[in-house]
């Protein structure tokens, strides 16, 4: 897939700044985006938007690689943003990449591929 | 790998039951292939649990279910077992064996573990057919068949196994009277007045006795058709079980010349005359004992493999043994002297007729040397191990009848976990199957036990006669740190086999202070855990270790974590404590002020009686709390797992009815109690009479004023299954008002599983059991109060005033804005 999807990437911060087992907002646009931290040290981005009720994910308690939502407890896997059975919808995730231990936020840039 | 090589040593094992077989094991564990080893076996079984018969004829267990080492087991250990071919000649000289089938075999070594034979009574009519002994699978099999085809059944001999066997006959359906030589039953484990109990509780259950009853014959033409007593009375019968006792079977070895007397003599070594010839279990005679149960009968398997695996050093000391009756329903047991011997001893009794209950302890100086405990015998295994380690009792003297608990409350301890902690890994805990301390330990942390039924599947321990039971369960609680449910307790989480309890047990018998440490030590699954587990492990922990424990804002759900309530736009709301539902123009003034300089756009009265500010944005809330601080405000952890409110009426202070300063005491609760997290959120109310207004009898604890004092409520919510409160007591003093609601909360904290109100929390355990911890035990009482104040001390510092002073100041930043 990704052959063909060229990819601006803006630089977030350091990543040191997300909490472990945690989250760290930012805002793009009308969109929030959380960026999560799991206690392996990866990080995903997903628009802070939970497929139910569009609660806010950023807020919820992450371990392994889900987060479960603070407002009716869907499990959401952050790596692929789909909520784990029995509850089905997905959040939309983005590309992220860690570059000298600065996190970089992949955009798709319009008029590339 | 079980490759012969011809130069092991042979052991022969002559008798494929009990003794024999746990030698075999006790040998493979210690010297897996020092011998080549054959079983001669006269029973066409695999080795099974003698014990057991009692529980297949009365119908609790199957065939199936008593087996020790299946087939498959002789296998697996490279034994060759030949079942069903007894053998009938042993020639010490030539060292071989030789079977009915007509089999021989040479051994370098010979173990002996023939059990012992039913004794016949030298009178007439003993081999009527219908006239059978109570020994093995046969016997069994042809009792069932006759309870299936015979009506009356006459027992003969009213000791231990006479009476399993009246029992079984009976509870399969047939009419059964016992014939007993003496005056009372059981007279080699029991005195007279636990005799006369038990043959009273078996006379109700529609057994008949005949004591003092000296059988002449038992008569019939074709089959057996009745006994004659030699008084005269005759009981008719169309089945008779002969269980007069048991003496140990000599014959191979009388046959082949070995020292015998009442059984085949044997040494502290487990040898017999002949060097190369040992022998264990009921067939022996050590000392000039002989066996009837199985526990010793572990110890010489356990020497005996010893000296065949070459240790030199090992020898065989008796210990003192103890018998019950495997009758449902019925405890008895009995260890040691039965009464007194001379001037030097003498008797403790407690004797409750009405209740069947009655206990009798013999002691020598300050030890004890006897117990005989008739229906209530938790304390059996107690005293046996008093009486094993021959513990100096003085100090505890005048308690020891009334048991362990009790006793030990004397010393300062009143966990039964104690002694199990300090209990030798050797010592013995299941004597029927011979599981010693250490086993039973290794077993559960090896293969993650949890329950009961698991440490009896996997260990044997308590599968038989049931009289270790506690001690099996104090073990389990020891070391998993549970007590142990009788059934699998729901997981906590798909991160855990284990149920809330045992964790919650775990963490503060094994110390475990961190989440890491206990995920790892109780083998969980998902090293993060789950949302589930996580704010329950974190809760566990902090109330486990007050002071110590490093709260984990990353297993708070958010609103315990940023100390305000999300609401369903990701806003936050605000509910600052109101004690009591009291407030000041001040207070009221600082929340308008607030409000209007924050935006706020609701602001509610709750249904707990204090002020709800709605809508504020996450960044906002620092600078809300920081101006709520100036005017005195602090949080009303309306968000927490915490105590919430506790909601008061006006009270004598200015209403016509009230008894009470409800009003006041509802302030002091609430400033004894403010901050403390809790497995779910408590609510509080104080009512000043009858008429309830505070609600007091929905809440989780409700005081309700009358004009004699205070009514404790417990157990009330509302909610969608609204619960009206239990009675825990009435008292007369707001001093003991205030220690039951620390005592009860504490109990609550200490007890209840994560997520779990204490309405339920009461419903699984029901209000006596409180009463009997919190108003019976005052000590204990005081004990949890002040625990509860001494958890206070960490929790009593208000989290807004430290976030607004900048604590996790990154919690509530504003977003970055970036591309
Ligand atoms: C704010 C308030 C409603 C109000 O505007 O009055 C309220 C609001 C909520 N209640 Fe309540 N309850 C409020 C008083 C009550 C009362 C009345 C009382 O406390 O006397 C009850 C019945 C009494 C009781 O708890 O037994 C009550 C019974 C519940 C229950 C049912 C509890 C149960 O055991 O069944 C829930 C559900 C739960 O906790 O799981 C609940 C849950 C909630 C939640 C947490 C729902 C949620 O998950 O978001 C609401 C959070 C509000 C927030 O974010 O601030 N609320 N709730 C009241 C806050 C009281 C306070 O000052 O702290
Ligand atoms: C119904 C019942 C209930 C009991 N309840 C209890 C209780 O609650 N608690 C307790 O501690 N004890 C109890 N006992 C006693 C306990 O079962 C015995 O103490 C134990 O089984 C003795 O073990 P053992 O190996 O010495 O003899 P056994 O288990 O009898 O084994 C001897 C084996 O050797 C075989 N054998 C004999 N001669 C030969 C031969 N020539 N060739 C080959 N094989 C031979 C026999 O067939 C038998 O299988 C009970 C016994 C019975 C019958
Ligand atoms: S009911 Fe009783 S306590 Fe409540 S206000 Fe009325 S009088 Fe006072
Ligand atoms: S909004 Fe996330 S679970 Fe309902």
């Amino acid at each position: 897939m990704g052959a063909l999807t060229q990819h601006t990437w803006i630089d977030l911060g350091a990543a040191g700044d997300v909490p472990r087992l945690g989250a760290r907002k930012f805002r793009l646009g009308n969109e929030t985006v959380a960026v999560f931290r799991t206690s392996a040290d990866e990080y995903f981005a997903v628009i802070d938007r939970c497929p139910h009720k569009g609660g806010p994910l950023s807020e919820g308690i992450v371990s392994g690689r889900t987060v479960a939502c603070p407002l009716h407890g869907w499990v959401i896997a952050l790596d692929n943003g789909r909520a784990v059975a029995p509850d089905e919808g997905c959040a939309t995730t983005l590309p992220l990449r860690l570059v000298r231990g600065r996190l970089h936020l992949g955009l798709r840039c319009k008029g590339a591929a | 790998m079980n490759g012969i090589s011809p130069s092991r040593e042979h052991l022969v094992v002559v008798g494929n039951g009990m003794a024999g077989m746990r030698t075999v094991e006790e040998l493979k564990a210690r010297a897996p292939s020092r011998y080549r080893i054959t079983v001669f076996g006269a029973e066409p079984y695999a080795n099974y649990n003698r014990i057991a018969l009692s529980a297949v004829l009365a119908g609790d267990k199957s065939l199936d279910d008593i087996v020790i080492n299946p087939r498959a087991w002789y296998e697996e250990n490279g034994l060759d077992l030949i079942a069903g071919d007894p053998v009938l000649k042993l020639d010490p000289v030539t060292k071989t064996v030789t079977s009915v089938g007509g089999r021989v075999a040479r051994y370098d070594r010979l173990l002996l573990a023939v059990g012992s034979k039913p004794i016949a009574p030298p009178i007439p009519g003993v081999n009527l057919p219908g006239v059978r002994a109570f020994r093995d699978i046969a016997d069994v099999e042809a009792m069932i068949d006759a309870a299936t085809h015979r009506k009356r059944a006459v027992v003969i001999g009213g000791g231990l196994l006479g009476l399993e066997a009246a029992w079984g006959l009976k509870r399969r359906g047939m009419s059964v009277a016992v014939v007993h030589l003496m005056t009372t039953l059981m007279e080699r484990q029991l005195d007279e007045p636990a005799a006369h109990l038990l043959q009273h509780e078996l006379d109700s259950r529609g057994i008949a006795f005949f004591t003092n009853g000296q059988t002449e014959e038992i008569y019939g033409t074709d089959r057996v058709e009745g006994v004659r007593l030699a008084d005269g009375r005759e009981v008719p019968a169309d089945f008779v079980v002969l269980a007069i006792g048991v003496r140990p079977n000599v014959a191979l070895a009388k046959q082949a010349g070995l020292n015998i007397n009442r059984g085949i003599v044997v040494g502290d070594d487990m040898r017999t005359s002949d060097p190369a010839v040992y022998a264990v279990g009921e067939c022996i005679e050590h000392n000039g004992q002989t066996f009837g149960l199985v526990a010793p009968l572990w110890e010489q398997a356990k020497v005996c493999a010893a000296r065949l695996a070459g240790d030199a050093a090992a020898v065989y000391v008796p210990q003192p043994v103890f018998t019950s009756l495997k009758i449902t329903g019925i405890d008895v047991f009995s260890a040691g002297a039965l009464t007194a011997a001379d001037a030097d001893d003498d008797e403790i009794t407690l004797h409750d007729a009405k209740r069947g209950k009655y206990k009798k302890l013999v002691m020598r100086g300050d030890r004890v040397i006897g117990a005989v405990l008739y229906g209530d015998v938790a304390d059996g295994t107690w005293y046996l191990q008093l009486m094993r380690h021959s513990n100096d009792i003085a100090m505890i003297r005048d308690r020891l009848i009334f048991g362990r608990a009790f006793a030990e409350q004397a010393l300062g301890r009143n966990e039964a976990e104690m002694d199990v902690a300090v209990m030798p890994e050797s010592e013995q805990v299941c004597g029927c199957n011979g599981v010693n301390q250490g086993k039973i330990r290794a077993t559960i942390a090896a293969k993650h036990l949890t329950t009961l039924d698991q440490v009896r599947a996997h260990t044997k321990a308590s599968a038989s006669c049931g009289q270790c039971t506690p001690i099996v369960r104090a073990i389990l609680a020891q070391t998993v740190g549970g007590a142990a449910p009788a059934e699998k307790a729901a997981a906590m989480c798909g991160c855990t086999e284990f149920g809330h309890d045992e964790v919650r047990k775990a963490i503060v018998a094994r110390g475990l202070r961190t989440q890491a440490d206990a995920r790892r030590e109780l083998g969980w699954k998902n090293a993060d855990g789950c949302q589930k587990c996580r704010p329950a492990l974190n809760y566990y922990l902090l109330c486990a270790w007050p002071g110590e424990y490093r709260d984990d804002s990353r297993s708070r759900f958010v609103n315990e974590r940023v100390h305000a309530n999300i609401q369903k736009d990701g806003t936050y709301s605000v509910v600052p404590r109101m004690w009591g539902g009291v407030t000041t123009p001040r207070e009221l003034r600082a929340i308008a002020d607030a409000a209007e300089k924050h935006g706020i756009p609701t602001v509610k009265v709750t249904g707990g009686q204090r002020i709800d500010m709605l809508g504020a944005r996450k960044d906002q809330l620092p600078g809300i709390w920081a101006d709520l601080n100036q005017a005195g405000l602090v949080s009303g952890h309306a968000y927490g797992k915490a105590l919430r409110t506790v909601k008061t009426c006006v009270g004598s202070e200015w209403c016509r009815f009230g008894t009470q300063d409800s009003t006041g005491l509802g302030i002091k609760i609430e400033k004894m109690c403010w901050g403390s997290y809790t497995p779910h959120k408590v609510k509080l109310a104080v009512s000043g009479c009858p008429r309830n207004c505070a609600e007091a009898t929905i809440k989780d604890l409700g005081v309700v004023c009358i004009e004699a004092g205070y009514d404790i409520m417990v157990g009330g919510n509302g909610g969608v299954t609204v619960r009206v409160t239990d009675k825990l007591v009435r008292v007369t003093t707001e001093a003991e008002v205030l220690e039951y609601v620390g005592a009860f909360l504490q109990l609550y904290r200490e007890e209840a599983h994560y997520l779990e109100r204490t309405a339920p929390w009461i419903e699984r355990h029901g209000i006596e059991y409180l009463k009997r911890l919190l108003v019976d035990d005052a000590e204990n009482r005081r004990a949890l109060y002040a625990r509860f104040l001494y958890s206070q001390r960490f929790w009593q510092t208000d989290p807004w005033a430290e976030r607004a002073a900048g604590a996790d100041a990154h919690e509530y930043a504003a977003l970055e804005t970036v591309g």
